[in-house]
């Protein structure tokens, strides 16, 4: 079993995260940090030749691994992914180990089990993305809400109790429905929880369909998440620690989005292809509505939670484009992108906001003010992650939206219209925000006594903007791994199961 | 040396020498910064001057090709490609020769400034991003060129990071600019819906005649012209980034920067981007004559309505800065008249003579100390030689003296604009000429302020400068009574200088090649049956001599001595009468002085408008409707249900016993129900 790369990616993290564990309290904390680097690494190294041995001109599964689990029930460990989803598992491991190194002497309460507590979750997380079992997936799921709920309610803020109960009980309820899908699911491709069984459904009618449609929304739509169910999200950015906050926007939410490709989309398509308006409406409201509350706020971490969730609008916006009964590949291939620089840019954004909270402790907008003048690297980096949140060629932020705007054009002028409102709000609440904070002469005692980035900060931000840059002037490398999987999507949600 | 890695030698060059000088600034100082970054654009410089010399001389083949592939979808590849032809050649030198200028006198005038190796660096990368804009073969990387000299621009605007005047230009800059990218953007997204699948330029070219009647319905039910409306779309983004009205907002704040890059980035190049883009896009704007009214509707506002904004300006650079939004909007006037060779004509020559009105400007803010208000100016002839007499030719230049540069661009525009059949051509062509004594006037007046006069700084009372708080180190504050001003080093006048011989000499010698001649052509196409503007251009571009002479019998050029005589009657003569005229059209000089009073009105809707809605989104939409009513109301609920069923558990036995009794009653007697019925 260990000789498979997926179940490597799953299983190294979560057996080094045991292993920090076992490293006791803080007495031992710097063998836990340092413990908790290398389970990081080799997380991260493992999870390579997923990208660097993936096959693109391969379509279907690769690294196919299916054992059996419960046997009487017909519950598989299978593990298996396509272009879509290995993606997901490599930026899912790189963000852990920079989730490592941004909370190295940052955490100093309980650093071990911090560290532990990501490592577990970075295992679950590709475990999610992974599975090809339903259940397998359900419980790869679930299980990862258990180490964000513990990151947030002992590592966060003030009001973290509130917050992470609220995060739980959101992502939890939906989750439900969920596996009462699955179970229907189960007896209708003849006792088999294989999701490509599921998938493989020939006929389901069409109020079933919705049904079914209306029980994977309530789970995934709230971890996108998508409006009205994302007020959960700002919360627990603002209480969550730094490493929190970047995990939660950079890979998180990406699995609410993956849960509408792998399930919704190909399992119920004629439903989800009826539905197709509401979501595509929901989206244009999360850029447009959220945008506009973004540039409202007044704590940089709130902003940035905001900002994601517009961001993620532009996810949920090129899953749902039809033209007949066609998916756009435009904006389905842009959804995608931008769900990776969306990883990489929300971690920088998040880490920022981190790097100058641990000097001056405070999110507020208004507590700093010309930063640039203590901090002029920082705010080089920073400045470049604002640049591609607002979505500048040449960095990540671009494509993604630029593929999603140009496939829209193609469904509908006026969703288009719609959704390129961001290149104005998205520049207006980013570039604001960094002017305040970053720009004028220097604001307080507090900012007067900031240092410039250590040299550990440096790294990640350097790491980080490396990928930014390198994701906007060169996308083919992560396109080109997709471009079959997509296909094979499109095609197979082009095929009506009524 | 093939072509492919000429070009990409000259684009990158400068590249390299902002990473250096970006990167290791703070390792290799200031000497090795400047000469790093000046070295890399001198290379490009002089490649490019061996560029267009082959396209003058008829050696060099245009060449379209690719890079390196930037993204695949859907089977459409995306490149990053260059096409260099006699346009993009022309465009190579103007950006080079005036960014090597730039970079020299940068030399001199930031010489004190703490930031030095930071902004040799950003105006190298904007001389890279500016390139690529020109060079290439594709709307896409046109955007990112776009976009990138709009982010240097940002940069550089916001260069005194700590002025908040600096920070809040440098943000509507950016915003404004985002405006008109809104539009672009969705310009080209029609264009790979519609035009071939592709963002090529040669396949969207090739595809357009046969899309001449397509309609598409924006809005439900009325069929609009397909390329009309890809070609107004794509007029919109050229308005945010050629600062046209009403996009024009921010090119004044812009002056906030250091006046280098006023000269290079808000004057010579980048502003000329949108004229650029659009006469690139000749082949689509010819078929949409509603698309050429509604350009040629927007220069002519901007030409004429921009060049008034001038008159009232005491800030020497903002004076300039409005005269190069009125030369902007010639430019596009010149686009709507289909006279896309004429507009790109004056692209050039005005590159030359406003980098010069700039950097003279910037010399002469030098010579005073960092006062940059003219009423503290006067009489700086005698002090700044160098600077006076370059910068007189400037404008001279620039009002159309006969001869000099500026004069056959600027004629060649009013003379396509009169011949023009546009609806909208009879305005145009009263806004160019009313311009002409507009631009004639304040150039001079300012002229006159500056280098003639009384020497006022001796009478300034020293709490009435203007722009002249601190950045970096510097800590002058304008010229005391007992000051002498000073002429600028080798450094600054040197480019002055070599920018002062294009600015008289260039019309003259690029007229006919340009204008009359086939230098672009099929590259730039128009159609001369339906649009004749050109062609009366034409028509007088084969004699510049002649067409020189027979000005002095032209209404343009008794205008502009109009505009000059005045000047010198008004401030050298009797300066109680603009004062009297102030006093008696209040009204209208507030007007004027209130920039027609959009800043306030753009603050007001769209600033504060957007904040409101966001505020109402944010406290009603996600605090009160979602979180109070929806997600703490559903927990209420849950809550009132299991306080009701608490109330049923006392923790008395006796209670739960007869509560327990009674159920077992109920199930016995439903068990036993059977049993008693039978």
């Amino acid at each position: 079993m260990f000789s498979n790369p997926l179940s490597l990616v799953i299983w190294t993290p979560i057996v080094a995260g045991l292993l920090v564990l076992a490293t006791g309290g803080d007495q031992r904390a710097t063998l836990a940090r340092w413990l908790a680097l290398a389970g990081a690494l080799a997380g991260f190294l493992v999870s390579l030749p997923l990208f660097t041995q993936f096959n693109n001109l391969h379509g279907g599964m690769q690294f196919v691994e299916n054992l059996p689990w419960i046997e009487s029930l017909g519950i598989r460990y299978h593990l298996g992914v396509d272009g879509i989803s290995m993606l997901f598992i490599v930026l899912n491991s790189f963000t852990t180990l920079m989730v490592v190194l941004a909370g190295w002497e940052v955490i100093q309460k309980r650093a071990g089990h911090y560290m532990a507590a990501f490592l577990i979750m970075s295992g679950l997380i590709n475990g999610a993305f992974a599975a090809l079992d339903a259940i397998l997936f359900y419980v790869f799921f679930e299980g990862m809400l258990i180490p964000m709920y513990l990151i947030i309610g002992i590592w966060g803020g003030p009001r973290r109790v509130y917050a992470s109960v609220k995060f739980f009980l959101y992502t939890l309820l939906g989750s439900l429905l969920m596996l009462v899908a699955f179970i229907y699911l189960y007896f209708q491709a003849g006792k088999t929880f294989e999701i490509e069984a599921f998938q493989a459904l020939a006929k389901i009618p069409r109020d079933v369909q919705l049904l079914l449609f209306i029980a994977f929304f309530l789970s995934f739509a709230v971890k996108v998440p998508m409006w009205p169910v994302h007020t959960w999200l700002p919360d627990a950015h603002v209480e969550a620690p730094t490493g929190g906050s970047m995990v939660l926007a950079a890979i998180t939410l990406k699995i609410g989005a993956y849960g509408f490709l792998r399930f919704a989309l190909p399992i119920v398509p004629d439903a989800a292809l009826q539905v197709a308006p509401i979501m595509v409406g929901l989206s244009l409201v999360a850029v447009v509505y959220i945008g506009l509350v973004a540039l409202v706020q007044t704590d940089m971490k709130k902003l940035v939670a905001y900002s994601s969730i517009s961001h993620m609008g532009f996810v949920t916006l090129g899953m749902f484009l039809f033209t007949g009964s066609q998916m756009n590949v435009w904006a389905l291939e842009g959804a995608l992108v931008q769900m990776v620089s969306h990883g990489f840019i929300s971690a920088g954004m998040f880490f920022c906001i981190g790097v100058m909270y641990d000097r001056v402790h405070s999110r507020n907008i208004a507590d700093y003010g010309g930063v640039a003048n203590k901090m002029p690297i920082f705010a080089a980096f920073m400045m470049l992650f604002a640049m591609s949140n607002s979505g500048l060629p040449a960095t990540s932020g671009f494509v993604g939206e630029f593929m999603v705007i140009m496939g829209a054009v193609q469904v509908n002028f006026w969703v288009a219209a719609l959704a390129a409102t961001t290149l104005i709000f998205g520049a207006a609440y980013t570039l604001w925000m960094y002017k305040r904070v970053i720009f004028g002469e220097v604001g307080n005692d507090h900012v007067e006594h900031m240092q410039d980035v250590n040299k550990r900060e440096f790294l990640v931000l350097a790491i980080l903007a490396l990928a930014v840059l390198g994701m906007g002037l060169y996308p083919q490398l992560f396109v080109e791994k997709m471009h079959l999987s997509v296909n094979d999507l499109i095609a197979h949600v082009a095929q009506s199961k009524l | 040396m093939d072509m492919k890695s000429l070009y990409l030698l000259i684009a990158l060059s400068p590249l390299v020498g902002s990473v250096i000088a970006g990167l290791f600034g703070w390792a290799i100082g200031r000497r090795a910064a400047h000469v790093v970054t000046i070295l890399g654009v001198a290379v490009s410089a002089v490649l490019s001057i061996g560029v267009l010399k082959g396209f003058l001389d008829g050696s060099a083949q245009v060449f379209n090709g690719p890079v390196y592939t930037w993204l695949t979808v859907n089977g459409f590849e995306f490149s990053v490609g260059f096409l260099v032809d006699s346009l993009t050649a022309m465009m190579l030198v103007v950006v080079t020769s005036v960014s090597l200028m730039v970079h020299i006198y940068t030399i001199g005038y930031m010489h004190e400034d703490p930031g030095y190796q930071r902004f040799f660096s950003y105006i190298s990368l904007f001389t890279f991003s500016m390139l690529m804009l020109v060079m290439s073969n594709n709307f896409i990387q046109l955007f990112f060129g776009w976009e990138a000299v709009g982010l240097v621009s940002y940069l550089l605007i916001g260069f005194w990071f700590k002025r908040p005047t600096a920070t809040f230009a440098n943000l509507k800059a950016f915003l404004v600019n985002r405006v008109g990218d809104f539009g672009f953007l969705l310009g080209i997204g029609l264009v790979l819906a519609y035009f071939g699948g592709s963002l090529n330029y040669t396949d969207v070219f090739a595809a357009a005649p046969a899309l001449a009647s397509k309609t598409i319905q924006i809005i439900p039910g009325v069929e609009w012209s397909l390329l009309t409306v890809t070609c107004i779309l794509l007029f919109v983004g050229a308005m945010g980034k050629s600062a046209q009205f009403p996009l024009h907002v921010w090119l004044p704040d812009s002056m906030e920067g250091p006046t280098p890059i006023s000269a290079l980035i808000h004057a010579a190049t980048m502003v000329t981007a949108g004229i650029f883009m659009v006469s690139r896009m000749s082949p689509l704007f010819e078929m949409s004559d509603t698309a050429l009214n509604v350009v040629m509707v927007a220069g002519s506002i901007t030409a004429l309505f921009m060049g008034f904004l001038g008159i009232v300006q005491n800030d020497i650079k903002r004076v300039v800065a409005y005269s190069t939004l009125s030369q902007l909007g010639y430019m596009t006037v010149a686009l709507g008249a289909s006279a896309y060779s004429v507009a790109m004509f004056h692209v050039m020559t005005h590159a030359f003579f406003k980098a010069l009105l700039f950097l003279g400007a910037g010399s002469v803010i030098m010579g005073m100390h960092h006062d940059q208000d003219m009423r503290n100016m006067g009489g700086l002839r005698k002090y700044m030689p160098i600077t006076w007499l370059t910068s007189l030719l400037g404008s001279l230049a620039l009002i159309g003296t006969p001869f000099f540069s500026g004069f056959y661009s600027k004629d060649s525009i009013i003379l396509a604009v009169q011949a023009s059949n546009l609806s909208a051509s009879g305005f145009a062509y009263f806004a160019v000429i009313a311009g002409v004594f507009v631009t004639a006037f304040y150039s001079f007046r300012m002229y006159f302020l500056v280098f003639h006069g009384k020497e006022r700084w001796m009478e300034v009372k020293h709490d009435h400068h203007h722009h002249d708080d601190d950045h970096g180190d510097d800590h002058h504050h304008g010229l005391g009574p007992n000051d002498k001003p000073h002429e600028s080093p080798w450094v600054v006048t040197l480019p002055l200088v070599m920018l002062a011989i294009p600015s008289v000499l260039i019309g003259f010698f690029a007229l006919h090649p340009l204008v009359g001649g086939e230098f672009f052509k099929g590259v730039i196409f128009t159609n001369l049956e339906k649009h004749p503007g050109l062609e009366a251009a034409m028509h007088h571009a084969h004699d510049a001599v002649a067409m020189g002479t027979h000005a002095f019998v032209s209404l343009p050029f008794w205008l502009a001595a109009a505009g000059v005589a005045l000047a010198w009657f008004f401030y050298m003569k009797a300066p109680h009468i603009p004062a009297a005229i102030k006093q008696k059209c209040s009204g209208v000089h507030a007007l004027l002085e209130n920039k027609y009073y959009l800043d306030e009105i753009y603050f007001a809707v769209f600033a504060k408008g957007s904040r409101a809605l966001g505020t109402f989104f944010w406290k009603v939409g996600d605090m009160l409707l979602i979180d109070g009513l929806l997600v703490n109301g559903t927990a209420r609920l849950v809550g009132y249900f299991s306080s009701v069923v608490r109330k049923l558990q006392t923790g008395f036995i006796y209670s739960y016993a007869a509560i327990m009794i009674v159920g077992v009653l109920v199930l016995m007697t439903y068990w036993f129900k059977p049993l008693i019925l039978r």
